[in-house]
């Protein structure tokens, strides 16, 4: 079971980590919703919850909660820059299908 | 694939909710958009990493160019190259001539030279207004923007001038319309640079915003309460900025060298002023830097910079003096100053202010995009993007409204600094006996006479049905949207007779007008005053002499008899004269004779009408009344 982040997507993270000025990191979670089921959630983490799982990766600790693990295990954090665009994207196994924009997501029977 | 930014805790948007909004300082000389991404508003770079556009449109053989590579067609092909369009925004082309005189410009004009509206620009693509050349400028930045966010934009928030006036409010968002931009509102530019610093949040207090650009210096004095900013006084110098500071040091450099200003060409005064903004700019860190012009090397220190530009610094503190004045307010009243302009970056300008305002100054945040960031925190929040609880920032008009009454007078009925969006109403009547049609002359502007105030539309009520004067309701109601934009309508309370006018206001107003029109108004309060009642006194005078003089035509044979009735007419006459040359009270004492000398006419007159109102009637009418 693991999240990884490239060493680009790391970059990205602490520098918006020390903009902003606190948060321990960033977490990564599901929530049903959005037009292929499945959305995407990505926010910085000031309290921790003690269900949360983490990971850590080139100095980048990436929380996640049990439940949204299990559509997440093995998704790789990477930043994408597309010409003046630029964020970060889900490399995402379980991912079976997404919706044209990718803003959510559908996964392979999951039974 | 859509790329994610990091959401604040728990605000994560949902998948196709968000929705993309910025902010867009649309500057005289630069111009920058902004955005919230990863829960912070920061300005948005183009391609090159530039954060600034400058707000110059170039017309050229090949197409339409904005920005940097506009500017670089100023030298080469003045004529198609707008700058400065903003300047030109909702004024006449009298205001324009008057802006400077020298613009390279040919202004589309009639067989007499006029102009109606604002000017328009010949260029080899056509003819453009200012409100084109503008939206050129947005579409560019509008275009940047949705690169970045990765989509369309579904709005922005568009900062103007605290002193813009209607005109110049409803330009800027035509641009807007034109370049396909939906606009939440406008903001004042100093109220944006308060958000910047979320001075909003703070709950209360006074604000100043100094504003020393590139070109232009300006001070708001604004005042926070309950979330809603007031502006309480402008000021400023439209001819001081950024440039001026590097001529000081030129001068310096050509006298040090022992050069004669008047002996080299413009290339090397171009040369001149680019050493000297580069040595302003190095001053900014170190306390001495090494100057070089030509084959001569000198060096200047801080301090010597320092007393070289104070005198130009003295300017603007002389100005945010006058604007506290203005607001009524002493600078220890002051609860924080925030710095906006590059050229706010001087050290010197930062002591001098800190030393005045007794403040530390907020400089915090880049001051050239202070302007941008607080207004994509606005749009952020207009989006709904953020949690409900985060507050709307209210604006309040900057001049009062109003509509013109008998004898030149102005009656307001949205006074400045009233929070909007607003919708008052006022009920005026007829004056005279079976008027049918009133005109609504609709004013803008603190002072008692509408002479002194600006005129922004006048429109006709028709249709009012013939009654004796004063018989007729007519409900005048003001309404302004959350732009600051205005519409009028007038209605006959008993006939439901409507016009309306949205104000497309007569352009032409220029920036130390608008200021001035302020200032005015503190400065000439009691001559106003005075004014005021005079005018009132006269247009009593009129209506007495007018009733009286129906009266005595039609019942003055029959109930007076001949010593009364020219001692009368006397009273008459003289009441005229006093009208004509005396002042105030005087007037006001010779309508109240008049009132007493006729008093016995008018109750003879009464009992006739009565007399005759029941002459043929039965008793048992009489007994319902």
């Amino acid at each position: 079971m693991a999240i990884t982040v490239t060493i680009a997507a790391a970059r990205h993270i602490k520098g918006q980590l020390s903009r902003r000025g606190k948060g321990f990191g960033i977490r990564l979670g599901v929530r049903t919703s959005g037009c292929s089921g499945m959305a995407y959630v990505l926010e910085f983490v000031d309290v921790v919850d003690e269900d949360d799982l983490v990971f850590e990766d080139h100095e980048v600790k990436v929380f996640v909660d049990p439940k949204s693990l299990v559509y997440l295990d093995g998704t790789e954090l990477d930043l994408v820059k597309e010409g003046l665009n630029e964020g970060l994207q889900f490399n995402n196994p379980n991912a079976a299908s997404e919706c044209g924009c990718g803003e959510s997501f559908n996964v392979a029977d999951a039974g | 694939m859509a790329l994610l930014q990091i959401s604040e805790p728990g605000q994560a948007p949902e998948p196709h909710q968000y929705k993309r909004a910025v902010g867009i300082d649309l500057g005289t000389t630069n111009s920058l958009v902004a955005a919230v991404r990863s829960g912070a508003a920061e300005t948005l770079p183009d391609i090159d990493g530039h954060h600034t556009l400058p707000s110059v449109v170039h017309y050229g053989e090949q197409g339409i160019d904005v920005g940097s590579s506009a500017k670089a067609s100023a030298l080469i092909d003045p004529g198609n190259t707008i700058v400065s369009a903003k300047r030109m925004m909702g004024r006449g082309l009298e205001d324009v001539d008057a802006l400077g005189g020298v613009l390279p410009y040919r202004f589309v004009t009639d067989a007499l030279g006029k102009s109606e509206g604002m000017p328009f620009i010949k260029t080899r693509r056509g003819d453009v207004s200012p409100v084109e050349v503008s939206a050129e400028i947005l579409r560019s930045l509008v275009g940047r923007a949705e690169e970045t966010l990765g989509g369309d934009l579904d709005g922005a928030v568009i900062t103007v001038p605290a002193y813009f006036d209607d005109a110049q409010r409803q330009a800027t968002k035509d641009a807007a319309r034109l370049a396909g931009l939906k606009v939440y509102r406008l903001l004042n530019e100093p109220t944006a640079a308060a958000v910047a610093y979320g001075l909003d949040q703070g709950g209360e207090g006074i604000i100043a915003v100094y504003d020393l650009g590139g070109g232009t210096f300006d001070i708001s004095i604004l005042r926070l309460e309950k979330g809603v900013f007031e502006v309480m006084a402008t000021g400023g110098d439209t001819a001081l900025g950024g440039d001026d500071f590097d001529r000081l040091v030129a001068r310096w450099m050509l006298r040090e060298a022992g050069i004669d200003e008047s002996s080299i060409n413009p290339l090397q005064l171009r040369e001149a002023m680019v050493e000297a903004c580069r040595v302003k700019e190095s001053l900014t860190a170190g306390s001495e830097v090494e100057v070089n012009f030509g084959e001569w090397r000198g060096r200047l220190s801080r301090a010597q910079f320092n007393e070289l530009v104070d005198p130009l610094i003295d300017r603007t503190i002389r100005a945010f003096k006058r604007s506290l004045r203005d607001a009524g307010l002493k600078a220890n009243e002051i609860d924080e100053v925030v710095m906006v302009g590059g050229s706010t970056r001087m050290p010197r300008v930062r002591e001098r202010v800190e030393e005045f305002s007794g403040r530390q100054p907020l400089t915090s945040i880049d001051p050239d995009r202070v302007v941008a960031v607080g207004a994509a925190l606005q749009a952020n929040v207009l989006a709904g993007n953020k949690s409900a609880e985060d507050m709307l920032l209210l604006d309040v008009i900057p001049l009062s409204l109003g509509l013109e009454t008998m004898g030149g007078l102005m009656e307001k009925v949205i006074h400045r600094n009233t929070t909007i969006p607003v919708s008052r109403a006022q009920e005026f009547t007829t004056y005279k006996d079976g008027q049918t049609a009133m005109a609504i002359h609709v004013f803008q502007g603190e002072r008692e006479l509408i002479r002194d105030n600006r005129s922004l539309a006048r429109f006709e009520l028709r249709g009012i049905p013939a009654m004796p004067a004063g018989g007729a309701k007519i409900r005048v109601t003001f309404q302004v949207d959350a732009d600051g934009l205005l519409s009028v309508a007038a209605e006959e309370l008993s006939t439901g007779v409507k016009s309306s006018i949205q104000v497309k206001p007569s352009y032409g107003l220029s920036d130390s007008d608008i200021s001035r029109m302020l200032k005015d108004s503190f400065a000439h309060a009691g001559d106003d005053r005075d004014a005021r009642a005079l005018l009132e006194q006269q247009v009593e005078a009129d209506r007495v002499v007018e009733a009286l003089v129906v009266a005595l035509d039609k019942d003055g044979q029959t109930l007076l008899d001949q010593d009364e009735y020219s001692s009368l007419l006397a009273d008459v006459e003289s009441l005229k004269q006093c009208r004509k040359i005396g002042d105030a009270k005087s007037i006001a004492r010779e309508i109240e004779r008049i009132a007493k000398s006729s008093e016995e006419f008018a109750a003879r007159r009464m009992n006739q009408g009565i007399r005759q109102a029941l002459s043929g009637q039965k008793l048992d009418d009489l007994e319902e009344f």
